[in-house]
């Protein structure tokens, strides 16, 4: 049987796309369920059940060669790859194991008293100004107060957090201009990560000194240890500052979904899951094939990248129906890949999951009403979607 | 191969044949009442045997995939276990009929020059068919069957006398436990190890494969713990104390669902207990916790539980929903 492989010539890297990635998306899931990307000479799934397939199977649509553009076979990766997310099993089940023990359930759940304070402390501040950014003001404060803490990373620098994100998440994509200011916004910071991340200036009772107790006990190396950390701080500050926002901005931008969430803060949990299906910050993720593989009629060949598109799948509407595009925030969203699925979901998400539900909750009791003052102003990334500045004005209620 | 997930089938079997292999080891032969052909299934594959109402256990086909006209399963008793194995070898009588789903394979065999197969015990199932289709293959490939004694190790003489040279039988109690050292000692270019067997086998085998190549090692699991989501299927009550209704969990679906059928609005995302997401407060009850992710010290405070893959070992749970 002769099938036509769709191919589309678009550059999902490209401002176009990334500025705003849904027609696309579109154009991607209904050009077919494997689409070549011509561009880059890879291959793309936009549609949820192929997605969602090709995450959950880690032996075939391998992490090790890199989960970005760039192989690692054939190409020096950017710094040393990540035990985690740059990892296949049985190497990555070990590490990925020790680091679900640090983020345990009951550790996670201390978190809570002090995630509460500040949420609470910055929501107070915004309804007594009025007018404030999401970002600026809240997306990009909040989780810079409470993530490094949790760390237990020292109280000056901080700040640097933010452009290795950047460049993290810019790596995965093409070496186009984004990548190249990001790399050149990052280069002064990427010594004080590495400093961060070895046991001397980490405070004893942070996530970071459980990762170096993890090396004590021998479940990885002491060698593993600092790399641990990097990933959390790589992938713990980011994400969040673009969830909140993504989540604030979405919702301002549907006036009856705050209204229900304010009558209702308890909604906040099911707000924010419902905002990452329909604005997920991490948008792709790359796999490259282990052997030559048939999905849907297209036969791919080993060594193959394949960019999965998390957020396409999650607006798919052959897996969420017709009003796929819709925010709801009732809806049923469990299921959504923005945290990936399978063996490298984000290790961390019970964590954002508690911040982001906390400060949602905390504006939510506050704030009746979320103006927008003026169009939200993208900020481009290779993976990230999310927003340098959205304006809003708090009309607070009871 | 990756292909869209097949037709799942509900069959009702009647078993002709049970017969003893070796100790505590009975093999079920299921064939349909009117001679039809079975369905389709592939080395590694496995199905659901319904055995009771609440009563559902999982079993690898260990015939051959070309006898269409049959499907063949091992059980080992366990005398530890709630009572699946015990009602296999004690209840069940030829001649009975057998409800069967699936099969379902999440244990295929890939292609490859060489094989190492590592088998414990029962765990010799799922590999036995793979056997005849590497052979048939023409690969190299080997097999070492550990088990406890000579005479609890099933098809031991089948597997001797088929594959001689290729096949070595490990009794612990004669020879102690297999030196995986030196049968996984070098990693080769296109060569597949799969293992099966218990979590202490598995857990050592994966250890000894970190130095081989990515994607070399198969086991019948990734990222829930062995056989944490395992174990017997039984209908409970839950009540949702916010509400004060009561639902009835069958054995066939899990808690989360029936929470969310209900239309009660509950967080979920991994559904195979490791993400930690649907984590709910425990107000009464026992739960029967097959989660990845809780400690055995937060598992046995019974206060809380993963609902997507954890079930009750009380008639009852009062859940904070």
């Amino acid at each position: 049987m002769i099938t036509t492989i769709p191919v589309l010539d678009d550059d999902p890297f490209g401002d176009e796309i990334l500025t705003d990635p849904y027609p696309f998306h579109q154009r991607l899931r209904d050009s077919g369920p494997v689409v070549h990307l011509r561009r880059y000479g890879i291959w793309a799934m936009g549609r949820y059940a192929e997605v969602h397939a090709a995450l959950t199977d880690p032996a075939t649509f391998c992490s090790s060669r890199g989960a970005g553009l760039s192989d690692f076979h054939r190409e020096k990766p950017w710094r040393p790859p990540s035990l985690l997310l740059e990892a296949d099993p049985p190497t990555h089940t070990a590490t990925r194991k020790a680091m679900s023990a640090v983020i345990a359930p009951r550790t996670v759940r201390r978190f809570r008293e002090g995630f509460t304070a500040s949420a609470e402390s910055i929501a107070d501040e915004l309804v007594a100004r009025g007018e404030f950014d999401a970002v600026t003001d809240l997306a990009e404060r909040y989780p810079l107060q409470v993530f490094p803490d949790i760390v237990g990373l020292p109280a000056d620098g901080r700040e640097n957090l933010l452009p290795y994100g950047g460049l993290a998440f810019n790596a995965f994509g093409p070496r186009n201009a984004l990548l190249e200011e990001a790399l050149a916004a990052a280069a002064p910071v990427q010594e004080w990560i590495w400093k961060s991340c070895q046991r001397d200036a980490l405070s004893p009772d942070g996530l970071g000194a459980s990762i170096w107790a993890a090396a004590d006990a021998g479940d990885i190396t002491h060698e593993q240890a600092p790399m641990l950390v990097r990933s959390l701080l790589s992938a713990g500050v980011d994400t969040t500052v673009h969830g909140i926002a993504n989540t604030v901005a979405a919702l301002a931008a549907h006036p009856e979904q705050w209204a229900a969430l304010h009558a209702d803060p308890t909604l906040a949990k099911f707000a924010f899951d419902e905002a990452l299906r329909y604005a997920g910050p991490v948008q792709t993720f790359f796999r490259t094939t282990t052997r030559e593989v048939e999905v849907a009629g297209t036969v791919i060949g080993e060594g193959e990248k394949v960019l999965l598109f998390l957020a396409a799948a999650n607006r798919d509407p052959r897996k969420w129906g017709p009003d796929a595009d819709r925010l709801d925030i009732t809806r049923r969203a469990s299921g959504h890949v923005a945290f990936g699925m399978g063996i490298h979901q984000c290790v961390g998400q019970p964590i954002a999951r508690l911040e982001i539900e906390l400060v949602l909750t905390a504006l939510a009791r506050r704030i009746a009403r979320l103006e927008p003052l003026g169009d939200p102003v993208p900020k481009l990334n290779n993976t990230l979607k999310g927003w340098q500045s959205v304006p809003l004005r708090a009309h607070a209620g009871g | 191969m990756q292909t869209a997930p097949h037709h799942e089938y509900e069959l009702d079997l009647v078993l002709d044949k049970k017969e003893t292999l070796a100790d505590g080891v009975v093999q079920l032969t299921l064939r349909s009442a009117d001679g039809a052909d079975l369905p389709e299934w592939e080395p590694g594959a496995h199905i659901d045997l319904v055995l009771t109402d609440d009563l559902v256990r999982q079993y690898s086909l260990c015939g051959d995939p070309a006898e269409r006209s049959v499907l063949q399963v091992a059980v080992l008793r366990e005398p530890a276990g709630r009572g699946g194995s015990a009602h296999v070898h004690d209840t069940l009588a030829e001649g009975d009929t057998v409800h069967v789903r699936g099969p379902r394979n999440h244990f295929a065999l890939v292609a490859a020059v060489r094989y190492v197969f590592v088998a414990g015990g029962i765990g010799i199932t799922p590999i036995l068919p793979m056997l005849a289709q590497a052979e048939a293959a023409g690969a190299d490939w080997r097999l070492v069957y550990g088990g406890r004694t000579r005479s609890s190790m099933a098809f031991r003489d089948r597997l001797e006398q088929a594959y001689p040279g290729k096949v070595t039988v490990r009794p612990m109690d004669e020879v102690g436990l297999l030196d995986l050292p030196t049968i996984l000692a070098e990693p080769g270019a296109d060569v597949a190890v799969y293992c099966c067997g218990p979590e202490p086998l598995l857990a050592a085998v994966e250890e000894q494969c970190t130095r081989w190549p990515q994607g070399a090692l198969h086991l019948e699991r990734f990222a829930p713990k062995a056989g944490a989501t395992d174990g017997p299927m039984e209908s409970f009550e839950i009540e949702l104390s916010r509400s004060g209704t009561t639902l009835a969990v069958p054995a066939d679906r899990s808690i989360l669902d029936v929470v969310e059928a209900s239309g009660v609005q509950v967080l979920s995302s991994c559904q195979e207990g490791t993400c930690g997401t649907c984590e709910t407060a425990v107000l009464d009850g026992v739960p029967d916790h097959r989660d990845s992710l809780l400690t055995d010290e937060e598992q046995a405070a019974n206060d809380t539980m993963m609902i997507c893959v954890s079930r009750s070992c009380s008639a009852r749970l009062v859940l904070d929903l």
